[in-house]
């Protein structure tokens, strides 16, 4: 079957779905859906349906980015357009069906907006929302609109199209509009990704090899696993495109382990290829051939390291070698080798669709296009998203984000993971772009964006990625095996009230060691949350060090719980909850907690009704408080002619 | 599968393994051409049959493979994935990544602790439950998440992490 023959046929599948005189039901039921309880609203649409006798087409998309509103249901009746529901219930589903199928309310209550032509009233557009007005996709375009498991939706809008093109074209021209289209890798590091391939084209050898690298490691990023769930053959061709360029035959994914959803669907999307014949030997009956194996990751961090990932394909121990020779001269089995990672590989496809002038519409100088986020932590709408390069951080987490959660204060933002850094709030106004965020003392990263409010501890961060990377650590090279772990120890010390003096130069001198000194971009980047958490957030450290205080409550070693004396009403539920047995009191006699039992679990804070908020919780200083019980409302008589300190840290 | 005669407990499993443990890798490495980068997908299969890597099933690897048995226990060891002992039936894993850790990842883990009365890397004396503390699954916007056996729980509270265990392999 030639390609303009599949694509017509593709085109009358989705024809057919679109104009169906049938409702749809869209249930987004990507990993992030199902965690938020998709399966159950699926199961119960699908009773509904049967038990009312309705016929309706249920299609599973992947995740339009819209998580913190998920599970996410989107109903088109025939004639109306498609309305968007969020943090949907198996309960509240059933009574959607009742109401918009059945009775023809739209429910403008439960809905968040209407997507394509046509309005309904008193539901805004979705895509006016300022959740997504100053987003882009161009990555994510078919997410959430297609199922990621048909590939006949993928070719209707578009999929595969940018292939055929790249097949009637010379290696060297695909290279060049690559080139042109500005292109940065989108792992983190931002290399050229059409001087890349032209290094691995030009490279002398027969056998060559592609990667996409889909090892996702950075704590606190999903991008690639949303993106290969929800449109896998975006990545696809990519691939394709880029083999056909560089002149290998064969190509490998190498997706972690821990995403299931997403090596199931790669595996349905490369059956889909294999079916139509759009891979394996002379694709489309031309002279390329090109054959993709999926590997499965087995748990290691440093594996998305590309010499790490090389030696795990070969079945070895993911242990990263010294660069030279770059894996575009000898990569897997000693051959040229080019890896790229889920987004670039997926913005490839786009911009062999539309062409590089188009692409390089979007973004800043030298960073074009566009980018995708995940943006979690303390902002109010977490999501996956993806801007132009360019946009500010404070639009970011401000008007696509909403905010920081419960109204508090922002601190800082971390991006690019165990390699990137902490900024504060003097940077929400600079530009997001891979320059930008490098002289900032952080990276671009793969698109991993936490948010952080006043209740983050700055020194407790460092520390939590410090352990990681110590963890990771494959152990090859000592500055990294044994570097991070002095400066773990050093961490450990400050977040338990052991610091001494000097312990941030030490750490400083240290980190400058083990970024010298490690062989592969770990161990060389393993110190930049330490380092830029050190620049913007110093008084944080002496805090921890000189007065043992940890102002955002968060190291239990330097925090206390107290019983405010004139709140306290007797009420004995914290006393009877406390698992240490650390409380004392009694009915209508102000409780006390004895410092030396308490295991500072937080329980009685927990459960002190709120309507007293008599348990506090603070740090550096002891507040004034009776030694033992007193009878209710006696208390502030008690205190030995003590000044009363508190609250000081109220929570 | 064999998981389902594994929960009599640690003593039959081991006798049930050694007992089996040649059937059924032969079984997983006829699928197999004998190629050294064949290790790792062969070790993930025998694991997920076993539950764990039986050293007798290392050894025979090896053979298989033509590598030194020292090259299968570096792989073995060097990847988190793998488990040289065997674990609960039910693997309860907790996520560490940094948006599960800056909204409360501490306390889910905590609670899982107190629930279990084990310790991360631990598993209960009647393998009925291993926990784990891992990072990261990707549902970071959901954090905190856990994991059980590929079903992911979003929004976690300490009171959910009592519900959800309740309801994990019958009772607790």
């Amino acid at each position: 079957m030639s390609f303009a023959e599949i694509q017509k046929r593709a085109m009358a599948e989705w024809e057919m779905l679109q104009y169906s005189q049938t409702p749809r039901i869209l249930v987004g039921a990507a990993t992030c859906g199902r965690a938020a309880g998709a399966e159950a609203v699926l199961r119960a649409i699908d009773r509904e349906l049967k038990q009312r006798n309705i016929d309706a087409i249920i299609v599973q998309v992947g995740c339009i980015g819209l998580c913190y509103a998920e599970p996410l249901v989107d109903i088109i009746k025939p004639g109306h357009p498609r309305i968007c529901y969020g943090n949907i219930t198996p309960e509240i589903v059933a009574q959607l069906i009742e109401d918009y199928l059945v009775k023809d309310n739209p429910r403008p209550d439960l809905a968040l907006g209407t997507i394509g032509d046509g309005a309904v009233d008193g539901i805004p557009h979705l895509f006016d929302l300022p959740v997504l007005k100053s987003q882009l996709r161009i990555i994510l375009r078919h997410c959430g609109f297609i199922d990621p498991t048909n590939i006949m939706h993928s070719i209707a809008n578009g999929g595969y199209a940018g292939f055929v093109k790249t097949l009637g074209m010379k290696p060297e021209e695909i290279i060049e509009e690559i080139r042109r289209s500005g292109l940065r890798g989108r792992g983190g590091a931002g290399f050229p990704t059409g001087q890349k391939w032209d290094l691995c084209r030009r490279s002398p050898g027969e056998e060559k090899y592609i990667i996409c690298n889909a090892d996702e490691g950075d704590p606190g990023a999903f991008m690639n696993r949303s993106l290969l769930e929800s449109d896998p053959h975006s990545v696809l061709e990519g691939m394709l495109i880029g083999a056909y360029a560089i002149g290998a035959r064969e190509g490998y994914i190498y997706c972690r382990a821990e995403y299931p959803l997403a090596l199931e669907r790669l595996r349905i999307a490369l059956r889909q290829l294999e079916e139509y014949q759009l891979i394996g030997d002379s694709i489309l009956d031309s002279d390329f051939s090109f054959h993709l194996k999926i590997k499965e990751g087995a748990g290691a961090f440093v594996c998305g390291e590309e010499t790490a990932l090389m030696a795990s394909i070969e079945g070895k121990r993911g242990m990263p070698r010294s660069r030279p020779p770059f894996p575009a001269v000898s990569g897997l089995w000693g051959k040229p080798t080019n890896i790229n990672n889920v987004e670039t590989w997926a913005s490839i496809a786009a911009i062999m669709q539309r062409g590089a002038t188009w692409y390089t519409g979007y973004g800043t100088g030298k960073s074009k296009g566009t980018k995708t986020f995940s943006l979690v932590g303390k902002v109010e709408r977490t999501g996956l998203i993806e801007v132009p390069f360019g946009i500010t951080m404070r639009q970011i987490i401000y008007e696509i984000g909403g905010g920081i959660l419960e109204g508090k204060r922002f601190k800082a933002v971390q991006t690019g993971g165990p390699s990137g850094g902490c900024l504060p709030s003097d940077f929400l106004d600079t530009p997001v772009d891979y320059d930008s965020l490098t002289s900032a003392g952080s990276i671009m990263g793969s698109g991993g964006m936490i948010v952080m409010d006043e209740a983050t501890c700055m020194v407790d961060i460092a520390r939590f990625f410090l352990s990681f990377v110590q963890l990771e650590s494959c152990g090859k090279c000592i500055p990294c095996r044994w570097g991070t772990q002095q400066m773990l120890d050093i961490l450990e010390d400050i977040a338990n009230g052991r610091g001494r003096p000097g312990d941030i130069e030490l750490l400083q001198e240290l980190a400058e060691s083990v970024k010298d000194g490690s062989l592969c971009g770990l161990g060389q980047t393993a110190p930049n949350p330490v380092l830029t958490s050190i620049r913007y957030f110093r008084d944080e450290y002496k805090a921890h060090i000189e007065e043992k205080r940890c102002s955002a409550l968060v190291c239990n070693a330097l925090v206390s719980y107290y019983i405010d004396p004139d709140k306290c009403q007797g009420c004995v539920i914290c006393l009877r909850s406390c698992p240490a047995g650390a409380i004392r009191g009694g009915k209508r006699v102000v409780h006390v907690i004895d410092q030396d039992k308490c295991t500072k679990c937080g329980t009685c804070l927990n459960v002190c009704p709120p309507r007293f908020a008599a348990v506090v919780k603070a740090s550096g200083e002891r507040p004034a408080i009776p030694e033992e019980p007193v009878a209710v409302g006696l208390a502030s008589n008690n205190r030995g002619g003590q000044q009363q300190v508190w609250p000081l840290q109220a929570k | 599968m064999a998981s389902s005669s594994v929960v009599q407990g640690a003593q039959a499993l081991l006798q049930e393994q050694e007992e089996t443990i040649e059937e059924r890798l032969n079984e997983i490495l006829s699928s197999y051409q004998g190629k050294k980068e064949e290790l790792i997908p062969v070790l993930q299969q025998v694991q997920q049959v076993s539950g764990y890597l039986p050293e007798p099933a290392m050894k025979r690897i090896a053979k298989f493979l033509k590598l030194p048995e020292s090259t299968v226990f570096g792989v073995g060891t060097f990847y988190a994935q793998f488990k040289l002992v065997p674990s609960g039936r039910n693997i309860i894993r907790v996520c560490r990544g940094t948006a599960c850790h800056v909204r409360g990842a501490t306390c889910i883990l905590g609670e899982a602790e107190k629930q279990l009365g084990i310790k991360p890397g631990e598993s209960t004396s009647d393998l009925e439950y291993s926990l784990e503390a891992t990072a990261c699954f990707g549902s970071c916007a959901l954090a905190p998440v856990m994991v059980i056996s590929n079903s992911v729980y979003g929004r976690m509270t300490p009171a959910r992490v009592k519900e959800v265990l309740a309801n994990v392999g019958g009772e607790k």
